[in-house]
């Protein structure tokens, strides 16, 4: 362990409350209360210099101490940050490192209370989100644009940071509604789903206020899959996740059993952590499970914990998921509380417990290893692999990850059994899946298919298509532009794969005649060229190339085709030589926009 | 932290082909040494024979038969019966836009070496219309009399970082911060070094591989036109203050030292100093004239 040398710069007695307090909710026992207010419990010197490597036990908590700070005082001042330096005992300079990664975290008294994100990403672009955030700003407000906040089937979306209160998101804004939810004169609406409960199987508890609390989800056929779980042998519990040929829906499509039984079979301790860092633009499905059926999650992570002999579950979800956090931490408590975490789960003889943790504003760590080093307390870079997180995840040990999404099938395999799960869909694509239907589409939001419906019936199920189709973007930004004659192919990840496009995240983002493909490209690239880790050159200077050829072609007049030689070099390299899915991606939609003739002043 | 190796009697025996041809290496070697035992010409920067690479610049890819992607090779364990392919178009291609990234981005002037294979690789950087690429354009920071960071001449290799953390110092005074192309070396709040934790044992010097970070002294020199490293002689001596036995290399030009290094492969200083051994050399100097 270094010394810890801070500069002068000392904390406020609010800041100094806010670190030791966050460093209590995270670890009682380490703080004591004297008359002048809290005093850390100082580790043994030597226990401290001693550790090994990774091993600096507080180093994790740097994050939710960061956030602490940022929710009371609006921003990290030096003193705050030399005062979580001394406390987590993490050199000064990885701590400001460390901050400066985040979107969510600034070094700047912001002047105001209300911070206001507003969305100018994809979906809410076409949907006016450029727009409100100019009149917002207008209005005296403190404005960031934002990359994608989630919210796109209730587009344009506004993520407030508020100093001292709980942070809000405001959907379908308007300047009128963005002050109402400011003022507390109005909440927040519900997210339509507009499918029919009865062909719902994952999403038929969203329509249902009841099952937010625990009563409720048990009324409603909560822990029944649990139930059924404990009867078994945790490795039968694996072979029914390998069975059922359940793949990861986060959108890499990787075989979930594989990776449980490679945990499984790794000695522990072994983490499970869930992906809930979703930000790929135009991606909103995991948010909706979460806001609405969080029991669900806790219950499908119980049964993962179970089966591969996890202790501690992990939830590691993006910091501008105001209310879905809110959800799931009340619904982790109360789980606790009735005995559904912690030691002896149910009675059953098992532990197993969840912590949840917010990301602050970085969509590369939904990357599963940068979201490791994000738990960590480190810099979200995505870790070269090999080795792989279900050998050397989590401080280093085995750790299962999977998205939120995945995470629930488990409970709908439990209950009918892996094979007749595996009969649903197709015979590489099975179960049911859910779709992000936004941008020019009569009815927006998220519909639960079975595998093998074709793109154009899920079009139909969301009411099908505003004004003349152009394209489609699948996939989100990470993904690629489509045309209409790709309507017919059905969408399972081996019929999209022969078509040349991927399913990703689900993300389907319908867009018309009327949209500026040119400016919604280079919003893609800045998207990329602003998410980047800038961990390897590939991507760090790549995506910043690729957006100043897209800039050439539309301000400076430089033909597509004069462009498009360097462009191919671009992509060549990221997707060969990148560290990781950020990179390899970074291209796909835009050498595709270009592929159909959308941006360039091409018809 | 690279001194956990397993010595190497007990490491067994690891077969990989290289270009069609056998090599064999030991397990725990990496795919670069095994390219280095063939022969191969591999170029590197984040790489060094005394940091943990964070294979951050990608310009030692190679193919490997099996992955989708290319894989850095300086980082990349060897295994037994790996196919690796350094000699082919593709790879070629990767390496030249790396290098052309690293170009455009930073002043890559003051790296012979990188300066080598922007031409052995058919770097074409006339194609980069200058007015719309962007470079990092940081001032010098000049913040004492003992060494100088020219951040546009970084390359964000995490040298130094590791230099300062966990491969050497254990000082932490420089960090990586912000994100994507705003990444940059830094202290906390980017306060001066003085102000900082630095310790000045000048081992982040040691491994810039471009220049951004300099003795003061060639610093002041190259700024005169006077910096003329062909004329330079090297002295290998040992460390008259304590009783380590770190060896140096004094390097001297006119009769006077101008940088003082210590050899890589020294068992004692792995390259490292201290402040004293890297910056206490003026009393050799202190003629009577």
């Amino acid at each position: 362990m270094p010394e810890i040398a801070v500069t002068d710069a000392e904390a406020s007695a609010e800041e100094r409350i806010a670190v030791a307090d966050a460093v209590v909710l995270q670890s009682p026992g380490q703080i004591t209360f004297d008359a002048a207010g809290p005093v850390l419990v100082q580790e043994d010197e030597r226990v401290i210099r001693g550790g090994q490597e990774r091993i600096f036990n507080r180093r994790h908590l740097l994050l939710p101490v960061l956030h602490e700070v940022r929710d009371r005082i609006g921003w990290i001042s030096e003193g705050a940050a030399n005062e979580i330096a001394r406390v987590l005992q993490v050199p000064p300079a990885e701590v400001f490192g460390v901050a400066s990664f985040y979107e969510l975290f600034t070094f700047e008294d912001p002047g105001a209370a209300d911070v206001l994100h507003v969305c100018d990403d994809t979906g809410c672009r076409i949907k006016g989100g450029e727009e409100l955030k100019v009149a917002l700003a207008a209005d005296g407000r403190v404005v960031h644009g934002s990359p994608c906040l989630g919210l796109c089937e209730q587009a344009p979306a506004v993520f407030v940071q508020r100093t001292g209160q709980q942070h809000v998101s405001v959907r379908t804004a308007t300047k009128a509604s963005v002050d109402a939810a400011l003022d507390g004169t109005m909440t927040v609406p519900v997210a339509p789903v507009p499918q029919s409960v009865d062909d719902l199987t994952l999403l038929r508890r969203v329509h249902d206020d009841a099952a937010q609390t625990f009563d409720g989800y048990v009324t409603t056929g909560g822990y029944e899959a649990l139930a059924k779980a404990v009867t078994m042998p945790p490795a039968d519990v694996v072979a029914h996740v390998g069975d059922a040929g359940l793949t990861g829906r986060g959108g890499a499509a990787f075989p979930t059993g594989f990776k449980w039984s490679a945990v499984a079979g790794e000695p522990g301790p072994r983490h499970l952590v869930i992906n809930a860092d979703e930000s790929e633009p135009g991606t909103f499905k995991d948010r909706v499970i979460m806001e609405h059926d969080p029991f669900s999650l806790i219950e499908a992570m119980t049964i993962g914990g179970y089966a591969m002999g996890a202790e501690q579950g992990w939830i590691y979800i993006r910091g501008e998921y105001p209310e879905a956090t809110r959800s799931l931490r009340s619904a982790i408590a109360e789980a606790r509380s009735r005995n559904m975490l912690g030691d002896d789960v149910g009675g059953h003889g098992f532990t197993f417990d969840i912590e949840l943790r917010l990301g602050a504003g970085a969509y590369i760590c939904g990357e599963e290893t940068a979201l490791l080093n994000s738990i960590e307390g480190y810099r979200g870079e995505p870790r070269n692999k090999p080795p792989f997180p279900t050998t050397n995840g989590l401080f280093g040990q085995p750790t299962a990850i999977n998205n939120v999404e995945t995470m629930v099938n488990v409970n709908q395999i439990v209950l009918m059994g892996g094979d007749e799960y595996a009969k649903q869909g197709t015979e590489r694509s099975t179960g049911t899946k859910l779709f992000c239907l936004s941008g020019h589409v009569n009815v927006p939001g998220v519909y639960e298919v079975t595998y093998g419906a074709t793109l154009r019936e899920v079009i139909e199920l969301a009411g099908g298509v505003d004004g003349e189709m152009r394209a489609i973007l699948m996939g989100g930004a990470a993904g690629s532009f489509i045309g209409a004659d790709m309507l017919d192919v059905p969408l399972t990840i081996e019929a999209s794969r022969e078509a040349g496009f991927s399913l990703g995240s689900g993300v389907i983002m319908v867009l018309n005649d009327t949209v500026d493909f040119d400016g919604f490209v280079a919003r893609i690239a800045k998207f990329f060229r602003d998410e980047s880790c800038g961990q390897c050159v590939p991507c760090r200077v790549g995506t910043v190339r690729q957006g100043e050829s897209l800039l050439r072609i539309r301000e400076k007049g430089a033909s597509v085709d004069a462009e498009r030689a360097m462009l191919d070099d671009f992509a060549m390299v990221m997707k060969d030589s990148s560290i990781c899915g950020l990179g390899h991606t970074a291209s796909g939609a835009i050498l595709s926009a270009i592929d159909l003739g959308l941006i360039g002043g091409a018809s | 932290m690279t001194m956990t190796e397993r010595p190497v009697e007990l490491r067994s025996k690891v077969t990989v082909t290289i270009d069609g041809a056998d090599v064999d290496v030991l397990e725990g070697d990496t795919i670069l040494d095994a390219c280095n035992k063939a022969g191969k010409d591999t170029p590197t920067v984040c790489y060094g024979p005394t940091v943990t690479p964070v294979n951050a610049c990608r310009v030692c890819v190679v193919e490997l038969e099996g992955s989708r992607t290319l894989v850095p090779s300086c980082s990349r364990p060897a295994e037994d019966g790996m196919v690796v392919t350094t000699d082919s178009d593709r790879v070629d291609a990767n390496r030249k836009m790396v290098l052309e990234f690293l170009a455009t981005s930073s002043d890559v002037s003051q790296s012979e070496e990188i300066m080598g294979w922007l031409g052995d690789y058919g770097a074409d950087l006339d194609r980069y219309d200058p007015e719309t690429t962007e470079r990092m354009t940081d001032e010098v920071k000049i913040q004492d009399d003992l060494y100088i960071r020219a951040y546009d001449r970084c390359v964000l290799c995490y040298k130094c970082v590791e230099a300062c953390g966990e491969d050497a110092q254990w000082t932490f005074a420089i960090a990586m911060s912000g994100r994507g192309f705003n990444n940059r070396i830094s202290t906390e709040f980017d306060v001066t070094l003085p102000d900082s934790a630095c310790v000045y044992c000048g081992n982040c010097v040691a491994v810039c591989p471009t220049n951004a970070l300099q003795f003061k002294t060639e610093f002041d020199l190259r700024k005169m036109g006077e910096w003329k490293p062909e004329e330079q002689t090297v002295a290998r001596t040992v460390c008259s203050y304590c009783g380590v036995g770190c060896n140096l290399e004094l390097h001297v030009q006119d009769n006077s030292i101008v940088k003082v290094t210590s050899p890589d492969d020294h068992s004692i200083t792995s390259g490292n100093l201290c402040v004293k051994g890297r910056f206490g050399y003026q009393y050799v100097q202190n003629r009577a004239d």
